[in-house]
């Protein structure tokens, strides 16, 4: 449904993330398979909506819907342009932080990359 | 909710306007009522001479050159029909204006080929305003190098035609954490001071891509500050606010100010709600042309009005 992209549960989402990235528990947090560095855009929601990665990571974006899509950095920091569908963007995240990010055609699409 | 009911009033409306079909339906503003009226009726010569004033300009809008999916793989062809359309009408309006998603994907040539298709049209005058389909690649790139002038790179600017006061805003790069459009501070405080001063004698024209009126938001049917554009408006004895975005008609009165969303050219949306979001409509293409189309406003002075007439493609 449309309503998991409302705010409140991409703070939960981001919170679930911090609690568990924060945890002591070596070798779980970060996949190191190349589908997850991947971010799917589909039904209008980014997927996932939380993507934790190490410093130095690139992470590529699709679009699978027939609308465009953007990936656009809340402070400014990357934008994709549009995304028509099956369409691609890769960024490298070289610095720790939380970078949100939202589609500007759509902008109840909201996510973030955490970056460690 | 009142305003829920005023809504669920101009989808009434707009649902007798489609069952109008091909026809049209000219909606006429008497004593705050809307009244739908045959457009047959109305485009015949002698009905059109008895009313008085011709039409000031035509709003065209989200034409989305570039598209080319199956709810419409010719949106050059949609937009050119439009443009014959229009160039055939006896009475020509003065302007027009494009009230965003000029292009699908905001490329240059995509702008390119919407400006090559548009000089067809054969009214003097063309203002636009841009859709969040325009700008995606940011401030100050193709949208901005072709249509900035007017503004200073703002996008935002007035100026007055036939004692009418247009307003044209942008609500599409200032977005609200709830996913609706926005004006931001700056803008608004430019429409203060812009329409400060002005009698409220002064007919007003509003166009915006993104409705001013909140209609569905969880899918960002609507912008934010918008109210605080409309406490300026409130004065003015007759607004007409225009908008595109959402492909189909929606209708609004509240007070002296009139809201309008008009068709797109190149593809219907599902109406609000129906479907995972706001994406094209697929139709049978025998139904497509009778779901695309034009508004044009006439803005009478005495009794201060106006009045809107959307026309379809087919």
């Amino acid at each position: 449904m449309f309503m998991k992209t409302s705010g409140r549960n991409l703070i939960g989402a981001l919170a679930a993330a911090m609690l568990f990235a924060a945890a002591p528990i070596s070798g779980i947090g970060i996949a190191g398979a190349s589908e997850a560095n991947t971010v799917v855009m589909k039904n209008f929601d980014f997927s996932p909506m939380s993507l934790t990665v190490k410093a130095g990571t690139s992470v590529t974006w699709q679009n699978m819907d027939g609308e465009p899509h953007t990936v656009t950095s809340v402070d400014g920091l990357f934008r994709s342009g549009a995304l028509d569908q099956n369409d691609k963007y890769t960024f490298k995240f070289a610095k720790p932080g939380t970078y949100k990010y939202l589609c500007s055609i759509h902008p109840r699409m909201m996510a973030a990359i955490i970056v460690k | 909710m009142s305003s829920e009911t005023e809504i669920d009033t101009s989808r009434r409306s707009a649902l007798k306007c489609l069952a109008f079909g091909g026809a049209g339906t000219l909606f006429m503003l008497s004593g705050g009522v809307l009244a739908p009226l045959d457009l047959a009726m109305a485009a015949s010569k002698r009905t059109a001479s008895a009313m008085s004033g011709i039409p000031l300009f035509l709003q065209i809008s989200d034409t989305h050159i570039g598209f080319n999916k199956e709810a419409n793989p010719d949106v050059a062809g949609t937009l050119k029909q439009t443009i014959d359309l229009i160039n055939a009408m006896p009475v020509k309006p003065a302007l027009a204006i494009h009230t965003g998603d000029i292009t699908h994907l905001s490329k240059p040539q995509e702008f390119d080929a919407a400006a090559q298709l548009m000089s067809g049209l054969n009214i003097g005058e063309l203002h636009t305003v841009p859709g969040e389909h325009d700008v995606t690649d940011g401030i100050g790139t193709e949208y901005f190098s072709r249509f900035g002038k007017a503004s200073a790179n703002k996008g935002y600017y007035s100026f007055d035609h036939s004692g009418v006061h247009f307003v044209a805003l942008v609500n599409v790069m200032n977005f609200k954490p709830n996913g609706l459009g926005g004006f931001g501070d700056a803008q608004l405080g430019w429409l203060e001071q812009d329409l400060k001063g002005r009698s409220s004698s002064t007919p007003i024209v509003v166009f915006a891509h993104m409705p001013m009126w909140t209609i569905y938001e969880p899918w960002g049917w609507g912008t934010g500050d918008a109210d605080q554009a409309t406490s300026y408006l409130k004065r003015f004895g007759s607004v007409t606010v225009l908008n595109g975005h959402i492909h189909q008609i929606v209708q609004k009165v509240e007070g002296n100010i009139t809201f309008h969303t008009a068709r797109s050219t190149a593809y219907p949306q599902p109406t609000a709600g129906v479907g995972p979001g706001p994406g094209p409509l697929k139709v049978a293409s025998d139904q497509l042309p009778k779901m695309l189309g034009i508004t044009s406003v006439k803005v009478l002075a005495h009794p201060l009005s106006a009045s809107l007439t959307d026309t379809t493609l087919g």
